[in-house]
């Protein structure tokens, strides 16, 4: 076990032998640094006031990604490189060519927001040639500007591609020296960091952390903080033993198996975007506007299920596609958990390595469920002590079958569903609907299937008729609520005419149905 | 800094007033530097304050027990009503209706209650929470609607404008309707929360640095609630991180708990609330209930309204007066109302005391004027465009019929461009192919609709409240040429600081290089206004000009003396000054004229001319001057869910001769999409307890970036200077763009309408959320079908 955190902050080796375990990022750089460029705006992720950027390690490549520093914990940039505004001007003074077009564009008005701005659009300058606009305002979506329209900024955006030559630019030319110091910093040691009461744990390997969660049942697990951090930074809730996964590098898994892809937890928003963008034009859409884009870099499919949140967008998705989830634990059956908790708090500091390297597959037991059981009740999932959640198996669609989803929400981009709507029809050969599940996402307590509309739908013509039976049965199938996202009429209306966009959508094709994002754009030519 | 300029511009170093500067802290925004009150390096002994706040909406506070919050680690003490020395009351307009801290009575939730000051900000947060309160609950008055039912209460005395005999006109009117509509609110979301740190020092000095849109009324709410002279209390600010109206009275609460608490612990006290808490505490835009009787004949003209506007004010009055009174000033847009009647209603109800808000009323107003048009448009069958035509004011020129230029506080407009502006905007984006275009789609597109509509907007220039038409600056020119600037307006993004830097190398013919913008502090220009009513440039730049002048007036007389010239000889140009034949650098004049003993510093003051307002009569001359502008947006909706997207937006934009047409460029844009946002996404939702659900950017959305139209054709009118004599005949600009958002409304309005076949209005009410537009749909099929 290692009990010091370690990770670049600039060019400068940072080391931490005792911190709170969710001490943010944000607030070790304003509070313990005195480096006050990054602001805090909301304290949730939503405004990017305070956006870093994070450079890590993936499979061995250097990959920055801009962050939301106020909810993500410190413990958790372990092995990383963390790059603040204030890191950007050359050492003679110049600003970087984000600030220089920012200022040639007029991009700032107060100025509070800037800082943010130009972390994220640093982050897009270290990683993508210059892109479209609307990948601009992806990679901006979860930036607030108030004062702006942001007109200037986006201008800014392109101009900052022709102030300077990417390749010879010092953030290009540090990265094989900035991959190796960060290389240096990888270990097999789970990093242990605080006291009891106060504890933060970070397993390299899926046996350590299958050791850790016998152990601490009750620990709260965090994959990218997008949820959790609000728990410490609005609920204001201490929150330990705490165990990142961050550093597991298998659950950062994406593999193609076949009929379907095997998604580890880890994967993040982005990866996740990629690989569901192969499988339906649909799910890169939804993937879009998930979140903005610190949150889809922080945030992974493993917690955004295993949170269980009644409107998370993923769950009605893959529970449309008929995803399965993969619940892994270590197995125990000849040894009591107050033995392994002594083992834990006794272990020497190279157990868990020792672990990793004699098999650590063999020491799991492993359960696959279909994802919509393992919503049981309101903020109440099916997860046994000591389980977590390893990976998500994603069928392929077939050909022939017809799939929709569909996200409505007061605002396109960085808002929370008012309705999530996933559809899968699969047909025989007389053409009648064989198969059909219609996944909704804040219409009850849990991601839910629908299951009178599907009831309404199966064995027959996939037509208008069909439709309006299927919209009459959601009444039964959901009461939902009215609240500040959106009232249960307007809810129960748009969960109907969603089916009614889908029939459009796959037997109309000359019809526009969207009025912005990829598929509009698609629609527009 | 200097350098940096130099590097970014370097033709323009002598910037002459109407040059395209950048924003004078560009350089320092981008690079982390610029520094906001939070970014001050902490004073040795800083403690932190964090608020209290009532769990009720309304009702008796039976018992407040405090002993678990000063149990808490490492809380140093606590404060409520009984720890203020001076009054507990921060009522901006003295109506004393705006304690510190509740005392018996609760009248809205998350009322302060108390503040708990420890070592750290976490453990003040944390210790707050401890408190236990016992309430005696009565129902909460939330709306307009619920505060009508209960007797309608009023926070202020009411305003009623009136011209021609309105019953009359209406009985006379060949068609009249009546309506009602409803107008949302809206969070500032200031991307920089409110924040004050107090620094005690000897006798009875307090030092505060507040972001605050009104350094002078934080000094004398600070002095008032610490018992002591205004000369015992400097307020500083040097930026703020956004303000939009909502830190104009509203930090005030902030800065007197801050100083509260540094005058108990004799310590140095920050108080920053976190986004929830500000949200929850602070007032917001007042949403109205517009209540209103048209009288018009067959051809779109007006005849007779008659209306009453009714707000929403909150627990307490706060500048519900001015705000209400503002809405009816701009009940008439750009029209002329032959007989009129306006009725404000400004109401107490048990919710955040609505405040402050770009525009400050003034977008409530028009919202409506431009209702009663497209309810007549609709009447009549004409295109709303053409009803706004038939109805604009006269201009100057009698042709259009005598009186036809008179609003209904009896003002005449005398600058009426309005007619001018629309018709070139419609020619420039081309408006009637559009328009066409849009019908064309319709017709075959069943899910998808588009909408096309084009609005204007006449704003009125002064505050209201005439005496707030002052200003004042102090500038001193050092022996070497370089001068320091002070005025008494705030900067909060809108540039204001470069515009009077702007100004005044204008005066000397120094470059921004030589002058150096500094902290807004009451300790050098005193007694001075808000920066709001978007008179911030216009005050303030005429009071440096001021003081430039008075100093020029002195170094022209000695170098008259000095080099034997007559004064007519003597000019101060670009980068030197003329004396004569000869021509010497102006930090050589300003070093001769020290040794001759001139005095190298003046204040300066200003006063707009003109104005005056009889609020009793409702007559009078409020305004100086008015700021047009037109807007065409289009837009397309989804019938089936509600949902849409701004598609293109052009606009045309009167600043007068513009100071600096990159930052008025910036205000139009961003005042556009804010009003956007107001009009759309922005919803402000209260529960049934009165508890805002929507009070962090989670569940309140401002537009982000792909929110903006991707074309956004912004223009300011060319050729248009002010035809009073403002400095350098520019206008104001701060917050007439924001009304431009308004086309949007009447887009989403035209779009909604097509499902009908254009034959019902449909009264879309505002914010227009997806679920409202889908509303709309639905009641326009319905009545289309009955």
């Amino acid at each position: 076990m290692r009990e010091t955190l370690r990770f670049l902050l600039g060019d400068r080796l940072v080391e931490i032998a005792s911190c709170d375990p969710t001490l943010t990022v944000l607030d070790w750089l304003r509070l313990d640094q005195r480096l006050t460029g990054s602001k805090e705006g909301c304290a949730e992720g939503d405004c990017g006031a305070c956006t870093v950027v994070v450079g890590r390690l993936d499979r061995g490549a250097l990959r920055y990604e801009a962050i939301n520093a106020c909810i993500r914990f410190l413990p958790t940039l372990d092995g990383c490189q963390l790059l603040t505004v204030e890191h950007l001007k050359g050492a003679d003074g110049a600003l970087h060519p984000v600030q220089q077009a920012l200022v040639d564009c007029h991009g700032s008005q107060c100025g509070f927001c800037t800082p943010g701005f130009v972390m994220s659009l640093f982050a897009l300058w270290l990683n993508e040639d210059a892109p479209g606009v609307t990948r601009i305002e992806d990679a901006l979506a979860g930036n607030l500007c108030r004062c702006t329209g942001y007109e200037p900024i986006i201008a800014a955006a392109q101009r900052m591609y022709g102030l300077g030559q990417r390749s010879q630019e010092r953030f290009a030319t540090d990265r094989p020296r900035i991959a190796s110091r960060l290389a240096a910093l990888q270990d097999d040691a789970t990093l242990a960091l605080g006291s009891r009461g106060s504890r933060f744990y970070a397993p390299a390997c899926l046996a350590a952390l299958a050791e850790l969660m016998l152990a601490h049942p009750d620990a709260t697990l965090v994959a990218g903080a997008t949820d959790v951090g609000l728990w410490v930074t609005k609920g204001m809730r201490r929150l330990s033993p705490v165990i990142a996964l961050g550093r597991i590098e298998a659950l950062r898994d994406l593999a193609d198996e076949g009929d379907h892809l095997r998604i580890g937890a880890m994967v993040n928003h982005v990866d996740l975007r990629k690989a569901l963008a192969g499988l339906s034009p649909q799910l890169d859409e939804l993937m879009r506007r998930f979140g903005g884009e610190q949150v889809r870099n922080a945030g992974t499919i493993g917690g955004n299920i295993a949170n269980g949140s009644p409107i998370g967008d993923l769950p009605p998705a893959l529970i449309a596609l008929g995803a399965r989830l993969v619940l892994a634990r270590r197995h125990c059956e000849e040894r009591s958990d107050e033995a392994i908790q002594g083992d834990v708090e006794r272990a020497p500091l190279d157990r868990f390595a020792t672990l990793a390297m004699t098999g650590e597959t063999d020491a799991l037991q492993r359960r696959t469920i279909p994802l919509e059981d393992f919503f049981l009740d309101y903020r109440k999932q099916d997860r046994q002590p000591g389980e977590f959640v390893e990976a998500v198996l994603v069928p392929k669609l077939p050909t022939d079958a017809f799939f929709h989803v569909s996200k409505i929400s007061k605002r396109f981009d960085e808002d929370i569903s008012a309705v999530c709507g996933a559809f899968f029809l699969q047909r025989d050969a007389a053409g009648r609907i064989s198969e059909a599940r219609l996944a909704y996402g804040g219409m009850a307590g849990i991601p839910k299937r629908a299951k009178a509309a599907e009831a309404a739908l199966t064995g027959r013509i996939w037509d208008e008729m069909a439709v309006s039976d299927a919209i009459s049965a959601l009444a039964s199938d959901f009461q939902p609520l009215t609240d500040m996202r959106a009232s249960a009429h307007y809810r129960l209306t748009v969960a109907g005419n969603l089916l009614r966009r889908f029939l459009i959508e796959t037997t109309q094709t000359g019809t526009a149905t969207r009025v912005a994002g990829l598929l509009a754009e698609a629609d527009h030519g | 800094m200097a350098d940096a300029r130099k590097r970014l511009d370097p033709e323009s170093t002598i910037g002459p007033a109407g040059a395209a500067r950048p924003h004078d802290s560009a350089s320092k925004h981008v690079a982390g530097e610029a520094v906001y009150i939070d970014d001050i390096p902490e004073p040795a002994g800083l403690a932190h304050a964090c608020l209290g706040l009532s769990g009720i909406a309304h009702g008796r506070l039976i018992a407040l027990d405090l002993e678990p919050v000063r149990a808490a680690p490492g809380v140093l003490c606590l404060l409520t009503a009984k720890d203020i020395p001076g009054q507990n009351d921060i009522s901006s307009t003295h109506r004393h209706d705006e304690p510190v801290f509740a005392t018996e009575t609760v009248l809205h939730h998350g009322q302060p209650l108390f503040a708990v000051v420890a070592e750290t900000r976490d453990q003040a947060r944390r210790a707050a929470l401890l408190a236990r309160a016992e309430y005696q609950e009565a129902a909460p008055l939330l709306d307009v609607a619920a505060a009508r039912a209960a007797g309608g209460e009023l926070v202020t005395d009411p305003l009623k404008l009136e011209r021609g005999d309105v019953a009359a006109a209406l009985a006379a009117s060949p068609r009249r309707l009546k309506g009602s509509m409803a107008i949302g609110g809206q969070d500032h979301f200031y991307l920089e929360s409110q924040i004050a740190l107090a620094i005690p020092g000897e006798d009875e000095d307090m030092f505060v640095a507040s972001s605050t849109q009104h350094p002078s009324e934080v000094q004398h709410m600070v002095a008032q609630v610490l018992g002591v002279g205004s000369h015992a209390v400097t307020v500083e600010i040097r930026r703020m991180g956004g303000g939009f109206g909502g830190k104009e009275t509203q930090a005030n609460l902030f800065a007197c708990v801050a100083a509260l608490a540094a005058r108990k612990l004799r310590r140095p006290v920050k108080l920053r609330p976190d986004r929830d808490d500000d949200m929850v505490i602070t007032g917001k835009r007042h949403d109205f209930v517009c209540d209103y009787e048209i009288g018009f004949d067959d051809d779109g003209h007006i005849l007779a309204v008659d209306t009453v506007y009714a707000a929403r004010c909150g627990w307490n009055a706060d500048l519900s007066g001015p705000v209400t009174d503002r809405a009816l000033f701009h009940m008439d847009n750009c029209y002329f109302y032959p007989a009129v009647r306006a009725r404000s209603e400004p109401l107490r109800t048990n919710t955040v005391s609505n405040t402050a808000f770009r525009g400050f009323g003034g977008p409530q107003g028009m919202v409506g004027a431009e209702r009663f048009i497209e309810e007549i448009a609709f009447a009549t069958g004409l295109d709303p465009l053409e009803v706004r035509r038939r109805n604009l004011y006269g201009g100057s020129s009698s042709s259009d019929g005598p009186g036809r230029n008179v609003t209904p506080y009896h003002q005449t407009v005398e600058d009426m461009i309005g007619g001018e502006v629309i018709a070139e905007l419609e020619r420039r984006c081309d408006y009637k192919a559009r328009q066409e275009a849009v019908r064309a789609f319709n017709a075959a597109s069943p899910i998808i609709k588009r909408g096309l509509a084009l609005t204007p907007v006449k704003f009125g220039i002064s505050f209201t409240a005439t005496w707030y038409n002052q200003a004042g600056a102090l500038v001193h020119v050092y022996t070497d040429g370089t001068v320091m600037l002070n005025h008494g307006g705030t900067e909060m993004g809108q540039g204001l600081h470069v515009k009077v830097a702007q100004v005044v190398g204008q005066a000397f013919g120094i470059g921004l290089d030589q002058i150096k913008i500094t902290a807004t502090t009451t300790g050098k220009v005193p007694n001075t206004s808000a920066t709001a009513a978007s008179s911030g440039s216009d005050l303030n730049g005429m009071a440096a000009l001021d003081a430039c002048e008075t100093i020029k007036a002195r170094l022209t007389a000695f170098a008259a003396r000095h080099w034997q010239e007559e004064p007519a000889a003597i000019a101060f140009l670009p980068g030197r000054v003329q004396i004569g034949a000869r021509e010497i650098t102006f930090a050589e004049l300003v070093q001769a004229a020290y040794m001759a003993r001139i005095q190298l510093s003046a204040t300066g003051f200003y006063a707009t001319p003109k104005i005056h307002w009889d609020r009793k009569a409702g007559r009078g001359h409020p305004f100086y001057y008015f700021a047009y502008g037109a807007a065409a947006a289009e837009v397309a909706i989804d019938t089936l869910t509600g949902e849409y997207k701004v598609e293109r937006v052009d606009i045309l934009h009167d600043c007068g001769t513009s100071l600096n047409p990159a930052i008025d460029k910036g205000q139009i844009e961003g005042g556009f999409i804010q009003g956007m946002g107001w009009l759309t996404t922005e919803e402000l939702v209260w529960d049934e307890k009165g508890q805002l659900r929507t009070h962090a950017p989670s569940t309140y959305k401002i537009p982000v970036a792909s929110d903006r139209p991707r074309i956004f054709n912004v223009d300011l009118l060319e050729n248009a200077p002010n035809r009073e004599p403002t400095i350098h005949r520019s206008k104001a600009v701060g917050e007439p763009p924001l009304m431009l958002a308004i086309s949007v409304l009447h887009a989403l309005s035209d779009a909604v309408a097509s499902v009908g076949g254009h034959r019902v209005c449909p009264r879309l009410d505002a914010p227009a959320t997806p679920e409202r537009v889908l509303t709309a749909v639905e009641r326009v099929r319905a009545e289309v079908g009955r």
